[in-house]
C-alpha cells in the first residue's frame, strides 16, 4: 500500500470535518473522490498530505506514519496540486515550476542548468512550453493548473494529490486534463483526485470514494460505486447511469433527460 | 538574465550618490578634494596639515557617519518590507505590520523620560521593538485558524497597544523638554547619527540583511500559502519566524539610528518591482539597493532644502504619498 488513512478524525469538536475515514491507495491507481460542497474533500486531500495534526488516527505512507517523514524527503514523492488561486505575485510560469525543484536543494544550494531542464522538460510534456516566460497571472485558469502539475511533476513525485483539478477548465482543457492524467498513470503515476463532475470519475477513475458529511459512504470501483442511489444520497438529485458501449457509463440527470426527450418527440 | 545588469547598475548609483553627498553640505568640497584627501590618508601624498584635519572632521566624522546612516536605514526598512509584503503574500504592508516601529517609538520616548543617557533611549527603542513583535506573536498563537491573519490581527493590537503607551508616555513628559525630544524623535532624522552608533549597529543590521536575502527563495514559495509551501517541504512556522526575527532586528535598529522613518518599507519593494518583477530572489537585493540610494538621497534633501534642517521622516512621507499614488498606477504589471 501507497498510501493508508486509518481510522482518520479532524475538525473541532463542535463540527467535526472527517469523523473515522479510512481509505489506502495503491501505486499506479487513478482515485477520485466524490462528495458534495463542504463535504470535507479538501480537509481529506490535505490530511493525505501530511498538512494537518489529526485528533484520531493516522496516514501512513509507504507504511511509515506520515507525521514522523522530513518534509522534504515527503515533498520528493507527494505532490499536492490545489484548486486554481489567485496568485498574488506575478511570477513567471518558469519560477513557479522551478519551486518543485526546492526539495531536492540544500540551503545555501542555487538552482542548477539540470533544474532547469527538469523543469522545462515538465511544461513540455505539458505542451505548455511556450508560456515558460509569461507571467503566471496572465494566463488562463487552464493554463495554471498545467503549471501547477508541472510543478508538481519537476518536484520528483510520483503520487499527486489534486484538489478539483478540472474546476474552471473549459471543455477542451478538462478532456486534456483526463488525458493527461490517464498517460501519466501509465508512467506509473498516482492520482488522488477530488471533483465535483461523475462523469470524470466513470471515465478515468480506477476508484471512486464517496464523501458525505466527512464520512466515507462508498469505495470501490467506478461501475460499482457510481450508482442511482449512491449519486441520490451524494446530491440529492436522481441520476440515471447509462451503458454506451460495453464498459463505458454516462450519467444523466432524471429530469432534464425527460424533459429533452418530451422536446424532440 | 538581463535583469541582473540592475545590480551592478545600482552599485555604480550608490557609490555615485555616496560621493556626490560627502561633497554636499555648508562647508563645499569638491570631488577632486575628497580623492586628494583620500590619497593623503592613504599615504600616497601629502596635504595641508590644518585642511588634513578639517576634512578629516567634516567627511568622517560629520557626512560619513550619517551618509552611512541612511543606506543602512534604507536597505534595512526596504529589504524587511519586501520579505514582509511576500511572506503576508500582501503587496500593501509595510515593515511595521506587526508592531515593532510602535513598539520601539515607545521605548524610544519611555527612555528619553526616565533616564537622560542616549544609550537608555536606543536600548529602550531596540528591547519595546522586540516586545511588540512578540506580543503580536504570542497573540496569534492563542488562536486557531488562518496563520497569516491571525499575525496581521495580533500585529495590528500590539501596534495599538504601544501607540497608547506611547501617549502616556507623552502626557506624562515634562512638556518643555522632554515632550519636543520626544515629538522630535519619532518625526525621524539622523542629525543626531553618531559615528559610534553608526558603527555599532551597522554589523547587526548588515548581518539582519544579508540573512533576509538569503532566504529570498523561500520567500517565493511563502507567498504561494502555507499549504502550499508545506507541499513543496518547506518548514512554514519555522522560516516564518526567521525572517520575522530578522525583520524586527534590523527594523528595530533602524529606530535606534533615526527614529520613526515612514513609507520606505512600503514604495521601495514596489519600485524594485516595476523594475525586476516580482522573483524575491532578484528583487530583495535590487530593494536593498534602491533603498540605500533613495534613503541617501532624500536625506540630502533633508539637510541641504532649507537652511533648516527638516525632519527626514517628514520628506520621506511627503515624498512618499505621490510616489506611492504613482507607483500603484504602474504596479499591476507585478501584482495584478
Amino acid at each position: 500500500m501507497l498510501l493508508v488513512a486509518e481510522n482518520i478524525s479532524f475538525g473541532f469538536p463542535e463540527k467535526p470535518v472527517l469523523r473515522d475515514v479510512s481509505l489506502s491507495v495503491r501505486r499506479g491507481e487513478i482515485i477520485s473522490l466524490l462528495g458534495p460542497n463542504g463535504s470535507g474533500k479538501t480537509t481529506l486531500l490535505k490530511t493525505l498530505l501530511g498538512l494537518y495534526r489529526l485528533d484520531k488516527g493516522q496516514v501512513l505512507f509507504e507504511g511509515r506514519a506520515i507525521s514522523s517523514l522530513h518534509r522534504m524527503a515527503l515533498a520528493r514523492s507527494i505532490a499536492y496540486v490545489p484548486q486554481i488561486h489567485r496568485a498574488s505575485f506575478a511570477y513567471s510560469v518558469i519560477d513557479v515550476v522551478l519551486m518543485g525543484r526546492i526539495p531536492h536543494k540544500t540551503f545555501f544550494s542555487r538552482f542548477s542548468p539540470r533544474d532547469m531542464e527538469i523543469a522545462e522538460a515538465a511544461l513540455d510534456k505539458l505542451s505548455i512550453l511556450h508560456l515558460r516566460d509569461r507571467p503566471y497571472t496572465r494566463i488562463s485558469g487552464g493554463e495554471r493548473q498545467l503549471t501547477l502539475i508541472a510543478r508538481a511533476m519537476t518536484q520528483g513525485a510520483h503520487t499527486f494529490i489534486m484538489d478539483e483539478p478540472a474546476n474552471g477548465l473549459d471543455y477542451g482543457n478538462q478532456i486534456k486534463l483526463l488525458e493527461g492524467l490517464i498517460d501519466l498513470c501509465d508512467e506509473g503515476y498516482t492520482f488522488i483526485k477530488s471533483t465535483h463532475f461523475p462523469d470524470h470519475a466513470l471515465w478515468v477513475a480506477d476508484r471512486v470514494i464517496m464523501l458525505k458529511e466527512g464520512r466515507i459512504i462508498a469505495d470501490g470501483p467506478p461501475d460499482d460505486v457510481i450508482t442511482s442511489e449512491n449519486l441520490f444520497e451524494l446530491y440529492g438529485r436522481e441520476v440515471d447511469i447509462h451503458s454506451l458501449r460495453e464498459s463505458f457509463k454516462v450519467c444523466i440527470p432524471r429530469k432534464i433527460g425527460k424533459c429533452r426527450c418530451l422536446h424532440t418527440h | 538574465m538581463k535583469k541582473n545588469i540592475w545590480i551592478p547598475c545600482l552599485v555604480f548609483l550608490l557609490v555615485f550618490i555616496i560621493l556626490l553627498s560627502l561633497t554636499l553640505g555648508k562647508y563645499e568640497i569638491t570631488l577632486g578634494e575628497i580623492f586628494e584627501y583620500l590619497a593623503a590618508a592613504s599615504g600616497a601624498s601629502s596635504m595641508d596639515e590644518g585642511k588634513y584635519a578639517l576634512l578629516s572632521n567634516i567627511l568622517l566624522d560629520i557626512r560619513l557617519p550619517r551618509i552611512i546612516a541612511a543606506a543602512l536605514i534604507g536597505s534595512a526598512l526596504s529589504v524587511s518590507g519586501a520579505a514582509f509584503q511576500a511572506m503576508f503574500i500582501n503587496p500593501l504592508v509595510s515593515p511595521g505590520l506587526l508592531g515593532v516601529l510602535a513598539g520601539a517609538s515607545f521605548g524610544a520616548a519611555l527612555g528619553m523620560i526616565v533616564s537622560s543617557s542616549w544609550f537608555a533611549v536606543q536600548a529602550g527603542a531596540f528591547l519595546c521593538g522586540f516586545l511588540a513583535v512578540l506580543i503580536a506573536v504570542g497573540i496569534a498563537r492563542i488562536y486557531h485558524g488562518d496563520r497569516l491573519l491571525m499575525l496581521i490581527l495580533g500585529g495590528i493590537i500590539s501596534g495599538a497597544l504601544f501607540t497608547s503607551l506611547l501617549s502616556i508616555v507623552k502626557y506624562v513628559a515634562d512638556p518643555y523638554n522632554q515632550l519636543p525630544a520626544i515629538v522630535y524623535w519619532l518625526m525621524g532624522g539622523l542629525s543626531l547619527a553618531d559615528g559610534k552608533t553608526v558603527l555599532y549597529v551597522s554589523f547587526p543590521i548588515c548581518a539582519g540583511i544579508l540573512c533576509l536575502l538569503l532566504f529570498s527563495r523561500f520567500l517565493n514559495i511563502l507567498s504561494m500559502g502555507d499549504d502550499e509551501a508545506k507541499s513543496l517541504g518547506i518548514n512554514v512556522t519555522r522560516i516564518r519566524m526567521t525572517l520575522i526575527f530578522f525583520a524586527t532586528l534590523i527594523s528595530a535598529l533602524t529606530v535606534v539610528i533615526g527614529g520613526l522613518i515612514s513609507w520606505v518599507g512600503l514604495i521601495i519593494p514596489h519600485v524594485a518591482r516595476m523594475l525586476v518583477g516580482p522573483d524575491n530572489r532578484i528583487l530583495m537585493p535590487v530593494a536593498a539597493l534602491i533603498g540605500a540610494v533613495y534613503l541617501i538621497a532624500v536625506d540630502d534633501l533633508a539637510r541641504l532644502l532649507f537652511t533648516v534642517e527638516i525632519p527626514l521622516g517628514i520628506v520621506t512621507s511627503l515624498m512618499g504619498i505621490p510616489f506611492f499614488i504613482l507607483v500603484l498606477k504602474n504596479a499591476r504589471k507585478g501584482w495584478a
